[in-house]
């Protein structure tokens, strides 16, 4: 079964053999072409002779599993595969913009560099959990870009889906990952969290902010155990450029409970793209690494801890939406405003761990200058501001999960969808004001956010309101 | 080649009548009825009927304990009473052509890489369970098939075994397609179609698509109260058509 007639010029599945790209451990990768095919390929050729090397074969079969369905900007797309017992390979677009490990090797990086491939990286594992898999290997090895800038997660040979067998699950006695970017619960063998992926991704962002690797690159169990007690040095120790809020960020991520990270990979997204919305804790102001008291403490944690209980990726993300109220604040919409409030505190109250962005929109106009301020000079922005505030302060949701964005726009639909599409928002609840023939005939802008949403939209009305007779032409709300 | 398994139809017309309309989605091409086609359920005569005439057709069809108890001369000992009283019940509902159909079915059916057989493949006779992955084991350790599809248990489960010889359990989601890797041996154990034990009342059947390597379980939603009135109108337990509705 081993691949050793492969050379450039040969055939294999219908594809012709250009030249070797890769050869690792585990598999070869070949530049291959079709002729129906116009964007390029490549083929992963795992390597293993005679079935005897069953890391290689069961991470082959584990991405034949996997590869074939997913979908999306953020995979290869999977083109054809052939298994054991003829000779086995993956085809599958070839990603040309190179892996982030080239970037790891400029690092220290600046902040701005940092958030912005993070958040790249989060979004494309935001996309993979979504679609019901757990990468569990993320490394820079396995991050590449698309010209546009968007990640494409790579290898996923280690991976779990969540509505499949895990072949890996009793395979080995040993916990399967890179040594350098495994999360503590991998350590203890557990395979069903998507906030390891979030760990690992902590590692990357260490890595590019500081140069250095957190937890080191450990060989055997007890150095991989390290992690589960021993805290990373802060990075503004390593690197003063990085500001508080990256740290924060980054140690957040790198906590040994889950559940002290971000919810999702999507929280930790919107999180890097906003870094003025991000609560700091005691983690921001951190100059040096635990005293050994707390590392010990938490070594006995580590011995007391049992198996950490198997969750669903799917079911954890449904627990963790970025919701988005998108309210009204002008004066006279005090009723719906508040009827928006409580449409928001209801499913709060289910959602126990879902994150809140309140938007508004300040109408600009489409010809003529916007001078930002009202009659008596005050700045419109922060007046606007300060209003969402006040609206949802009677939600009293804890500041790290909450957050607030004026809009400045022309059109108050196109933007709040803008907003939801990339912030990935995944409810947004909005108020209709009650119906009206003028309404009925301009359309509204809660029926045009229905129209164009990427996600779920819940229209909320006062009931039984009189039909208040106001033009439609500044607020954003109308009949859903 | 396209199959559709149906295992443990237990006399439940309704259940079976909403999977066979499910599965005309498909384009199935052929039909595996996996043992315990009576018993419980009220309509044992017009369930063996639909078997038989997809068996002249070329179905798959092998024996489950309900179905060889109906020919029995002395109660089976291992049955509960409810199920001693229904399988008594049935052999008085049923012509002799139907109950000869039965007595005929093999206890397994082998061809190629893949074994069908009810309850397991280490003695099929005897109708012991696949309920954990130490049976899971045997039963593959019994069958140089590749594949074994069995019922019997009333739970849907997946078992594979790797070239490490780790069998490793797995709780199929309904609708969704699982690649039974070609390295690999699987042991599918199929849901039930007219009495499900899994807390979900829906009727399960299984197609697996020989081409694709894919196997898919389904959740089919069938008329509970009927064939729950049915069970109390024809004099059998109660408690045969209420825990229909609770999936039980």
């Amino acid at each position: 079964m081993a691949a050793e007639y492969l050379a450039p010029g040969s055939a294999l599945g219908g594809f012709k053999i250009e030249k070797l790209v890769y050869t690792g451990g585990m598999s070869t990768i070949w530049s291959v072409t079709r002729e129906d095919m116009t964007i390029p390929l490549v083929m992963k050729v795992p390597r293993c002779k005679n079935g005897d090397d069953p890391s290689s074969v069961v991470g082959f079969e584990v991405e034949l599993m996997i590869l074939p369905k997913l979908t999306g900007r953020h995979v290869p797309r999977f083109i054809k595969a052939a298994d054991f017992p003829h000779q086995p390979f993956i085809v599958m677009e070839d990603i040309p913009g190179g892996s982030l490990d080239e970037q790891r090797t400029e690092a220290p990086l600046p902040p701005d560099a940092v958030a912005t491939i993070g958040a790249q990286v989060a979004l494309a594992l935001h996309d993979l959990h979504r679609q019901y898999v757990l990468h569990l290997d993320v490394t820079p090895a396995n991050i590449l870009f698309r010209k546009s800038g968007e990640a494409v997660l790579i290898d996923f040979g280690l991976s779990r889906h969540d509505q499949l067998p895990d072949l890996m699950a009793e395979e080995y006695q040993l916990p399967m990952g890179t040594a350098a970017y495994i999360s503590p619960e991998q350590v203890l063998r557990v395979r069903s969290d998507p906030r390891s992926d979030l760990f690992s991704l902590g590692v990357i962002l260490y890595q590019l902010t500081t140069g250095e690797l957190p937890f080191g690159d450990p060989r055997g169990m007890a150095g991989l155990a390290m992690r589960l007690y021993h805290e990373p040095s802060p990075p503004r120790a390593l690197n003063k450029e990085c500001p508080p809020w990256l740290q924060e960020i980054i140690l957040r991520c790198l906590e040994v409970d889950p559940e002290q990270r971000y919810g999702s990979a999507a929280q930790l997204a919107f999180a890097l793209q906003n870094p003025d919305q991000v609560a700091l804790t005691s983690r921001a102001d951190r100059v040096k690494r635990a005293d050994l008291w707390t590392g010990f403490k938490r070594w006995l944690k580590y011995q007391k801890s049992g198996p950490i209980a198997a969750g669903s990726v799917a079911r954890h993300l449904d627990t963790v939406p970025i919701i988005m109220a998108a309210v009204d604040i002008q004066p006279g919409m005090e009723a719906l405003s508040d009827t928006l409030r409580q449409a928001v505190q209801r499913i709060f109250k289910t959602e126990q761990n879902a994150r809140l962005t309140c938007v508004t929109v300040r109408k600009t106009p489409l010809v003529g200058l916007d001078l930002g301020v009202d009659s008596k000079g005050r700045n419109l922005h922060i007046q606007s501001l300060v209003s969402l505030k006040h609206w949802a302060r009677a939600l009293e949701i804890p500041e790290d999960r909450i957050s607030f964005h004026v809009l400045e726009a022309p059109d108050p639909a196109a933007a709040l969808v803008a907003y939801a599409k990339s912030n990935q928002v995944e409810h947004i609840v909005i108020g209709a004001r009650s119906s009206s023939t003028l309404r009925r005939f301009l359309g509204s802008v809660s029926s045009q956010v229905v129209a164009q949403a990427p996600c779920s939209v819940t229209v909320v009305r006062v009931p039984h309101a009189d039909d208040i007779m106001r033009s439609d032409a500044t607020g954003y709300a109308g009949h859903g | 080649m396209r199959t559709a398994f149906f295992a443990d139809i237990h006399a439940n017309r309704e259940a079976l009548e909403a999977c066979l309309s499910h599965a005309e989605l498909y384009d199935i091409n052929r039909y595996a009825f996996l043992g315990d086609l009576i018993g419980y359920g009220a309509d044992p005569g017009w369930v063996l009927d639909v078997v038989r005439d997809h068996h002249e057709r070329g179905a798959i069809a092998v024996l489950g304990n309900h179905d060889e108890a109906v020919s029995l001369p002395i109660p089976n000992k291992t049955m509960s009473n409810e199920a001693q009283y229904a399988v008594d019940w049935t052999r008085s509902r049923i012509t002799t052509a139907q109950t000869q159909f039965m007595e005929k079915l093999p206890l397994t059916v082998e061809e190629s890489d893949s074994l069908y057989v009810h309850a397991n493949a280490w003695a099929p006779g005897d109708w012991e369970y696949v309920v954990s992955v130490t049976e899971a084991k045997q039963s593959l350790a019994a069958t140089l098939c590749r594949l074994t599809f069995c019922g019997h248990l009333h739970h849907p489960a997946l078992y594979n075994q790797g070239i490490a010889d780790h069998v490793v359990p797995f709780t199929p989601v309904p609708g969704v397609d699982i690649p039974l890797v070609p390295n690999r041996r699987w042991l599918v154990v199929l849901g039930s179609v007219g009495q499900p034990r899994d807390r979900n009342p829906a009727a399960c059947y299984t197609l697996y698509d020989s081409v694709r390597n894919m196997l898919t379980y389904f959740r089919v939603p069938f008329d509970v109260e009927a064939a729950a009135r049915k069970i109390r109108a024809a004099g059998l337990p109660d408690w045969l058509g209420a825990r229909l509705a609770m999936g039980v």
